[in-house]
C-alpha cells in the first residue's frame, strides 16, 4: 500500500463500488475518488510499525485470554422455542405474499 | 411545573425524577407530559427527536402510576422519561438509523436495551436523531436533518449520538442511550456537557443493535451526572441470550460505587494524548481535573499509550471493513426501502442502495470494501488487525500500573454546522482521543469538566480496565464532585 503514490484510480473505484453494490453518479465518482486517496494516504502510515511478530486482533476477548471453553459458557440451549411472528417480519417487506419475499426477477431470458 | 424541589427539566436528576414520582408528587403520565410539552416548545430548534412514542409512553406511564397507587414494587427508573437513538429498534416504532434506506420500517421487536429499561420502569418519550448508521462525528450526515448544540446553536453536537447528547442537554429527557463504535457516545457528551458512559465491550446486549461495525459497536447511557448514568448502565449490564456476544462477567452496584472514596486510586496520564493539536483552554480543564483528584487523594502517573497516532489510521480500517460488510443486508428485499421499476434483481439493489444511502455511508462502504478486497486485505485489514492489538497491548500494560486513565475526550471543543463537511479526513481526525479505547474495548467515559471563555462545555475522559466500571465511575464521580465544589 505503499508503494508509488498509491493512486485509486476511477477505474478502481468503479470497480469497488461494483463489488459493493452501489452505483455512483458521474459527479460522485471523482470526489469518492479523491476522498479515497486522502484517507488511504493518512492510513498508508501504519507502514511505518513492523508486525510482523504480531497476532491479527479479531475480537477484544482475545485481548482478555479468554479461552473457547469460557466463550462457549455463553451458548444457549439448542431447544425450540418462540421467535419474533413471521406475519410481524414479512409485513415490513416492500413485496411479499405473506410466506416469501418477491424481487424482481433474477434471470433474464 | 410540577413540585419537584427546585430542579428546573434540563437540570431535573434521575434521582430526583423517581423520587418524585415514587412519593406521589408527580404522577409518571404528568411527567412525561412535560416533557413533551418541552420537546414541542424547545425540538424545533433542535431537532433532537426524529420520532415520538407518546402512545407507548402513556400506556407506561399509566402502568408506573398504577403501581406507585398500589404500592407494588417500583424499578430503579420508575417514571424516568428516556430517549432511545434510532439505531436501536423499538417494537411498532420507526426505526431509521438516521437512513433514508430504512425510511418507515417498524421492527418487529424491541432492543433488549430498551427493554431492560422499561422493564424498570422507564418511559420511553421517543426517538433520537444521529449520524446515519451511526457513522459520523457531528450528526451532520442524518438523512433527517443535523442536531443543533443547545449550548449553542450555530454548532454542532457531536455525533453520532447527537440527538441523544443533546436531548439531555435541553431537558427533552431526562437520560438516554447512545452508541459507540469510536467515541459517538463519549464525544457528543464532551459537546453538549453531559455525562456519556462507554460500557466494556460486551457488558451491555446488542440485541435489537443496527449493525455499524460489530466488533467495536457497544450501547451506553447519557445523563446529568456520574450516578444517574450509573444507575443507567446497572439496568442495562449484563448478559442477554439473544446476544452470545454479551459477558457473563459480574455486574457491581454502580450506583453505589460512585460514593466511594478514590482516596489511594492511581490515576493514568498518556502524552501521547496532551501533545499538538490539543486546544489550550481543554489542556487547562483536564489538568485542573487532575488536581482535584490529587486533592482527593489519588496519586498521578506518566505513563505511554505510545501507538496512538495510529489509532485513527486503524479504526478507519477496521470499521469501515466491518461496516461494508454488516450493510450488505440493505438491499431492498426484507425491510425498508425498495427502488422501484428496476426491473431485475442486480439493478434493484444498486438502485436502492444509490437512493438509500447517503455520502458518507457509501464512501465507508468505498473504503471497507476496498480493503476487504483480493490484493488488499493483508496490506491493509490484516495490517490494521495487527496494529489493533499494539494499541491495546499499550492499554493493558499501563492499567499494570494505574487504576483509571484520565485524558481529554476531544482536541477541541465543540466546533460550527458545515466546518468540516467537505473534508472526511479531517472529520475522522476529530475521534483522535477515542478510536483508541474502542478498538481496546475498555471501558471509557465523559464528565463535563468546566466551559471554554466561549461558554462551550469541555468533557473530560476517564478511562478504565475491561470490565472495570465501578473505578472508572469513582474516578468520574471525584471529579464532578470537584467540579461543584468550584
Amino acid at each position: 500500500m505503499s508503494e508509488g503514490n498509491g493512486a485509486v484510480s476511477l477505474e478502481e473505484v468503479r470497480h469497488v463500488a461494483d463489488l459493493a453494490n452501489l452505483e455512483l453518479t458521474a459527479e460522485e465518482l471523482p470526489r469518492m475518488a479523491r476522498d479515497l486517496n486522502a484517507i488511504l494516504g493518512h492510513i498508508a502510515q501504519l507502514n511505518e510499525l513492523d508486525t510482523s511478530a504480531v497476532e491479527p486482533m479479531a475480537q477484544v476477548g482475545q485481548a482478555l485470554g479468554l479461552k473457547p471453553a469460557e466463550a462457549g459458557e455463553t451458548l444457549r440451549v439448542d431447544a425450540v422455542r418462540a421467535s419474533v411472528d413471521r406475519g410481524a417480519v414479512m409485513a415490513e417487506a416492500p413485496e411479499s405474499d405473506g410466506r416469501f419475499f418477491k424481487v424482481p426477477k433474477v434471470i433474464e431470458r | 411545573m410540577v413540585e419537584m424541589g427546585k430542579s428546573s427539566l434540563e437540570r431535573l436528576s434521575l434521582a430526583e425524577a423517581r423520587a418524585a414520582v415514587v412519593e406521589g408528587r408527580v404522577s409518571a403520565a404528568a411527567l412525561a407530559e412535560e416533557h413533551y410539552e418541552r420537546i414541542a416548545l424547545v425540538d424545533p430548534e433542535i431537532h433532537s427527536y426524529l420520532a415520538l412514542t407518546r402512545e407507548r409512553a402513556m400506556a407506561q406511564a399509566e402502568r408506573v402510576d398504577a403501581a406507585v397507587k398500589a404500592g407494588g414494587p417500583l424499578g430503579p427508573l420508575a417514571g424516568v422519561p428516556v430517549g432511545i437513538k434510532d439505531v436501536l429498534t423499538v417494537k411498532g416504532v420507526a426505526t431509521t438509523a438516521g437512513s433514508k434506506i430504512l425510511e418507515g420500517y417498524k421492527p418487529p421487536y424491541d432492543a433488549t436495551a430498551v427493554a431492560r429499561l422499561e422493564a424498570a420502569g422507564a418511559v420511553v418519550l421517543g426517538k433520537l436523531n444521529c449520524d446515519e448508521f451511526a457513522m459520523g462525528s457531528s450528526n451532520e450526515n442524518s438523512a433527517y436533518g443535523p442536531v443543533k448544540n443547545p449550548r449553542a446553536l450555530d454548532r454542532v453536537p457531536g455525533g453520532s449520538s447527537g440527538g441523544s447528547a443533546a436531548a439531555v442537554a435541553a431537558g427533552l429527557c431526562v437520560a438516554s442511550l447512545g452508541t459507540d463504535t469510536g467515541g459517538s457516545i463519549r464525544q457528543p457528551a464532551a459537546f453538549c456537557g453531559v455525562v456519556g458512559v462507554l460500557p466494556t465491550y460486551g457488558r451491555v446486549s446488542r440485541y435489537g443493535l443496527i449493525a455499524f461495525a460489530s466488533s467495536l459497536d457497544r450501547v451506553g447511557p447519557f445523563a446529568r451526572s456520574v450516578e444517574d448514568a450509573a444507575v443507567m448502565l446497572e439496568v442495562l449490564a449484563g448478559p442477554d441470550a439473544m446476544d452470545a456476544t454479551c459477558s457473563h462477567e459480574t455486574v457491581a452496584g454502580y450506583a453505589a460505587e460512585t460514593k466511594k472514596d478514590v482516596a489511594g486510586l492511581r490515576i493514568g496520564v498518556p502524552e501521547e494524548y496532551f501533545g499538538e493539536g490539543l486546544n489550550a483552554e481543554i489542556r487547562e480543564a483536564i489538568e485542573k481535573a487532575l488536581d482535584g483528584l490529587r486533592a482527593a487523594g489519588c496519586s498521578i502517573h506518566k505513563v505511554s499509550l505510545r501507538h496512538t497516532r495510529y489509532a485513527v489510521p486503524t479504526y478507519y480500517v477496521i470499521a469501515t471493513a466491518e461496516a461494508s460488510s454488516n450493510l450488505s443486508r440493505f438491499d431492498g428485499v426484507r425491510f425498508g426501502l425498495r427502488s422501484e421499476d428496476a426491473g431485475t434483481l442486480a439493478a434493484m439493489y444498486r438502485n436502492t442502495r444509490d437512493e438509500g444511502f447517503g455520502a458518507e455511508v457509501k464512501r465507508r462502504i468505498l473504503l471497507g470494501t476496498y480493503v476487504l478486497s483480493a490484493g488488499y486485505y493483508d496490506a491493509y485489514y490484516k495490517k490494521a488487525q495487527q496494529v489493533r492489538a499494539l494499541l491495546t497491548r499499550d492499554f493493558v500494560q499501563a492499567f499494570e500500573k494505574v487504576d483509571a486513565i484520565v485524558a481529554p475526550v476531544t482536541p477541541t471543543a465543540a466546533f460550527k454546522l458545515g466546518e468540516k463537511t467537505d473534508d472526511p479526513l479531517q472529520m475522522y481526525l476529530e475521534d483522535i482521543y477515542s478510536v483508541a479505547a474502542s478498538l481496546a474495548g475498555i471501558c471509557g467515559m465523559s464528565v463535563p469538566c468546566g466551559e471554554t471563555k466561549a461558554g462551550l462545555p469541555i468533557g473530560v475522559q476517564v478511562l478504565g480496565k475491561h470490565f472495570d466500571e465501578a473505578t472508572m465511575l469513582r474516578v468520574g464521580a471525584a471529579v464532578e464532585k470537584q467540579m461543584s465544589r468550584d
